[in-house]
């Protein structure tokens, strides 16, 4: 089993994923996470001193384009895939509750 | 004509010359598929009707173009106006998209007719389309095996002449490897060769999408056709060179073939060895020169990919909350709560995996040792090709380490499904071009398996690329044999 990452991290990591995870489903990842992240740890024997990092194969910036109206998609077409709404707004429970994210 | 057993720039020729109308090629398809489908799983729903409608406006004059009349699959991970857009997941089951692909477009606006959507690894994550919400796709050649992934659902429909071209998308190995393992062409372009607007995002910096054919030619054809700017993504190139793209019977000028000993690894399969030594001598013969490349960062683009790739997927996947659209947990005690529900009953355990391991080498403590560090391995690997691409045109390698293996075989060991990408992970890492070309066979349990073996190329240099697989196309016959269905 890996030293670098236990299962309360992984639930903590499920947390900030917002994932709900079992206990059983808690013990698989964290086994898995492990695995892939002792594996990666190979990237330390590379020396990294003054490389510059690399976020994007196109390295560009401030693409602009010209601030023009266009038509966009009309409030139905977003609303259509909306699993629960009150035109024109998509409806959502309650935002502060009892749950354990509060 | 048989118009299922012709190459798409012959079927084209044919619709265009009519010798063959559109509706029959049509029809013809979707009666295969209708055959096929239900042993292989490769398409996910088809437009048989609006396939069939559109045809008929070809035959009638009214839609041409260079690609008209000629049926494409598409992976389903491509936003339709019309059908559904689910990534083969359960978080978009019905989901249906209000735009319609830059790239799907492209190939409407030259004619082609979409036959339907492709079964995928879901939200493309996978290797092998066993991460599927609505069942694996199975190989053509021997279905007791996986077709690859995450194109799978394509790289199968064209394999088994399900469609006369497919299109895919290709984060670490995605077209290439499925190719390679269901025996056809497949293309992953330069990063910014063809618009993503519309590419369900995985990993952004990236996401590639590309085509799946017999021949050169026609995925070159594809490329071209998919290719050029587009203001909807502010990442995509113009490169003025579409027509030398699909040019690919002008010949090469001695061209420089790298081979670097870190791909012919004594763990691949010996017969996958064989084809890519078997290609260095077609090219040798054909008058290249051969030069030897040094390649140490090979063995780190696994671990630098499965950095980034998640990191990125964390960000992006982030969207599906059960609000906007896609999956909604039937009870919840309050939004937050919702959307943990949502997207735990959402996804499946590969989306979790990623999307919690990007998040864990984001977080405060982890990030420099993780994501920054592979952020710099990668500059690191860009510069180990710029520097090989000084001293040779192309790089010769094996597309994976051997050929397709059985469904069930990695389904529970993440790492070693991780690993099949070993080969083609570095080319998304560096933004630059690779195509699978069917490479040989190697005989397991009475069933030949197809090998594919890859040439990768700098960025934006897609019209010698082609041209040099070509070659290699010119002097083998692979690419002609078909799975026995």
């Amino acid at each position: 089993m890996s030293e670098r990452i236990s299962e309360d991290d992984v639930r903590q990591v499920a947390k900030l994923s917002r994932l709900r995870l079992s206990d059983d489903e808690v013990a698989h990842f964290t086994g898995q996470l492990g695995a892939v992240l002792d594996y990666v740890a190979k990237l330390e024997e590379l020396d990294i001193e003054g490389v510059s990092p690399m976020a994007h194969p196109m390295e560009m910036f401030n693409v602009l384009r010209d601030d023009a109206e266009a038509p966009g998609i009309s409030v139905d077409e977003a609303l259509k895939n909306a699993p629960d709404r009150d035109d024109p707004f998509f409806k959502v429970p309650k935002v502060l509750g009892e749950g354990p994210g509060a | 004509m048989n118009p299922t057993q012709a190459t798409l720039i012959d079927l084209r020729d044919a619709i265009a010359a009519r010798s063959v109308s559109a509706v029959e090629a049509a029809r013809a398809y979707l009666d295969r598929i209708e055959q096929y489908n239900g042993r292989l799983n490769a398409y996910h729903e088809v437009f048989a009707e609006r396939a069939l409608a559109r045809a008929e406006r070809v035959d009638a004059g009214e839609v041409g173009g260079e690609l008209a009349g000629v049926p494409i699959a598409i992976k389903d991970v491509l936003c339709t106006e019309y059908g559904q857009t689910t990534c083969s997941s359960r978080m978009l089951a019905g989901y249906r998209s209000p735009f319609t692909a830059t790239a799907v477009r492209r190939l409407e606006d030259a004619g082609a007719i979409i036959l339907g959507k492709t079964v995928m690894d879901e939200f493309a994550m996978g290797s092998s389309c066993e991460n599927s919400a609505v069942g694996p796709v199975l190989n053509p050649w021997d279905v007791t095996r996986v077709p690859g992934g995450s194109s799978g659902g394509s790289a199968a429909a064209m394999a088994a002449d399900l469609c006369a071209g497919a299109i895919g998308t290709d984060t670490g190995g995605s077209i290439r490897q499925p190719a390679a393992l269901c025996g056809v062409v497949g293309v992953k372009p330069t990063y910014g060769r063809i618009s993503r607007y519309g590419l369900v995002a995985f990993a952004s910096s990236l996401d590639q999408v590309g085509p799946f054919t017999h021949t050169v030619a026609d995925a070159a054809l594809l490329t071209k056709v998919m290719s050029g700017r587009d203001p909807k993504d502010s990442t995509s190139a113009h490169v003025d060179d579409a027509q030398d793209m699909a040019d690919v019977d002008q010949p090469v000028d001695k061209p420089r073939i790298g081979i670097a000993r870190q791909y012919m690894s004594d763990a691949n399969d010996p017969a996958m060895n064989r084809a890519v030594q078997q290609a260095l001598d077609i090219y040798r013969d054909a008058g290249a020169e051969i030069v030897d490349i040094d390649l140490p960062l090979t063995d780190y683009g696994i671990a630098t990919y499965y950095i980034v790739a998640p990191a990125e997927a964390s960000s992006n996947l982030a969207r599906f909350d059960g609000v906007h659209y896609g999956h909604r947990a039937q009870q919840a005690d309050d939004l937050i709560d919702l959307y943990a529900r949502s997207r735990s009953e959402g996804f499946g355990d590969e989306v979790k995996r990623r999307i919690m391991l990007g998040t864990y080498v984001l977080s405060s403590g982890y990030y420099d040792a993780y994501y920054n560090r592979a952020l710099k391995v990668r500059r690191l690997i860009k510069q180990e090709f710029d520097a090989a691409f000084e001293r040779c045109d192309a790089l010769l390698c094996p597309t994976t380490a051997g050929p397709a293996f059985r469904l069930g075989e990695k389904a529970d060991d993440p790492l070693a499904m991780y690993l099949n990408d070993a080969y083609t992970v570095n080319a998304n890492m560096a933004g630059i071009p690779g195509v699978s070309l069917p490479g040989g066979f190697a005989d397991h349990d009475g069933h030949a398996l197809p090998l594919g073996v890859q040439l990768i190329g700098p960025a934006f240099d897609e019209a010698r690329l082609f041209r040099i697989a070509r070659l290699f196309e010119k002097h083998t016959d692979h690419h002609t044999r078909r799975p026995p269905l």
